[in-house]
C-alpha cells in the first residue's frame, strides 16, 4: 500500500515536470520541471530496487547533466522566449495529435505484445546492488563498458574541439 | 491495489509521448534538448521496470549504458547549441535553416 501511495505521488510529479519541460515559456522552468521528472524517476528505480541505478540517476542527471543546462541557460540567456511562433501551422494541434496517438499505440502495441515472466510482479531475488550490477557489467558487458569508455573520451576530445575552433573562427571575422 | 509493472510501462510511455510533443512544438534548441533528455529518462525506467519483471540484471547494465550516452550527447549538444550561438546570438532552431541541399 505504501508503494502505490509513493508511486502515484511521485509519477504525478514526474508528468507534471514533464508537461512543465514543454509548455514553460521561460527555459530555466523548463531545467526545473527536468529535475524534478528526473528525482521522481529515481524514486521509481528504488521502488523497482535498482539502488544503484537509483544513485546514479541523481548524481549523473540531477547533478551533473542539470548543472550543465543550468550552466549553459545562464550562459545563452534566460531572457529568449519562443518569439517566431509555430513554423508549421496548427504545429500545436498537430503535436498533440502525434503524442497522444503515439502513446495510445505505445500501449496498444504494448498489451499486443505481451511478454510474462515470472508469475508475481518482480523476483525477490533481484537486487540492482552495486555488486549484482558490476559483476554484470564487468563480467559479461566488459568490451561494452570500454566501448562507453571511448566514446566518452572522443565527447570529451570533441566538446574541446568545438569550443576551439569556434573562438578562432571568432577572431578571423574580427581581423576581417 | 498493488503498483504492477504495467503501471510502470504507462508512465514511461506517457513521459515519451511528451518528450516527443516537446521536441516538435518548441523551437528553443535548449528545451529540445532536454525533452530528448526526457525521452532517454522515460526508456532507462522502462529497461529498469522489465529487468525487475523478468529478474534480469540485464536491464539495469542497459540503463547504465543508456545513461553514459547521454551524458556524453549532452555535452557534445551543449556544446554545439553555444558554438552556434556565438556566431548567431540565438538559440531558435528556425533560424538555422539556410543550409540548402
Amino acid at each position: 500500500m505504501a508503494e502505490t501511495i509513493v508511486f502515484i505521488i511521485f509519477a504525478a510529479v514526474a508528468l507534471v515536470g514533464a508537461i512543465a519541460i514543454v509548455a514553460a515559456k521561460n527555459p530555466v522552468y523548463s531545467a526545473i520541471g527536468l529535475l524534478s521528472t528526473m528525482f521522481s524517476i529515481a524514486v521509481m528505480y528504488v521502488l523497482l530496487d535498482a539502488h544503484f541505478v537509483a544513485i546514479v540517476q541523481v548524481i549523473v542527471y540531477a547533478g551533473a547533466v542539470m548543472t550543465l543546462f543550468l550552466f549553459v541557460i545562464m550562459l545563452i540567456g534566460v531572457d529568449k522566449p519562443d518569439a517566431y511562433g509555430p513554423a508549421v501551422p496548427a504545429q500545436r494541434i498537430m503535436t498533440a495529435v502525434v503524442s497522444v496517438g503515439l502513446f495510445a499505440s505505445i500501449a496498444l502495441a504494448g498489451r499486443a505484445a505481451w511478454v510474462t515472466g515470472s508469475d508475481a510482479f518482480g523476483t525477490p531475488n533481484l537486487n540492482g546492488t552495486i555488486e549484482n550490477v558490476s559483476d554484470e557489467l564487468f563480467g559479461t558487458w566488459t568490451v561494452v563498458f570500454l566501448a562507453t569508455v571511448m566514446l566518452l573520451t572522443i565527447a570529451a576530445v570533441g566538446t574541446i574541439a568545438l569550443a576551439y575552433f569556434g573562438h578562432e573562427v571568432e577572431d578571423e571575422e574580427a581581423v576581417l | 491495489m498493488t503498483v504492477t509493472i504495467t503501471w510502470y510501462l504507462l508512465l514511461a510511455a506517457a513521459l515519451f509521448s511528451i518528450g516527443v510533443g516537446g521536441v516538435l512544438i518548441r523551437r528553443n534548441a535548449l528545451v529540445m534538448f532536454m525533452s530528448i533528455e526526457l525521452m532517454l529518462n522515460s526508456v532507462n525506467l522502462t529497461f529498469v521496470a522489465l529487468s525487475k519483471e523478468l529478474g534480469l540484471i540485464e536491464g539495469q547494465v542497459a540503463a547504465l549504458f543508456v545513461m553514459v550516452v547521454a551524458a556524453a550527447e549532452v555535452t557534445v549538444g551543449l556544446a554545439i547549441i553555444i558554438a552556434i550561438f556565438r556566431r548567431r546570438v540565438s538559440a531558435n532552431v528556425d533560424e538555422l535553416a539556410e543550409m540548402k541541399g
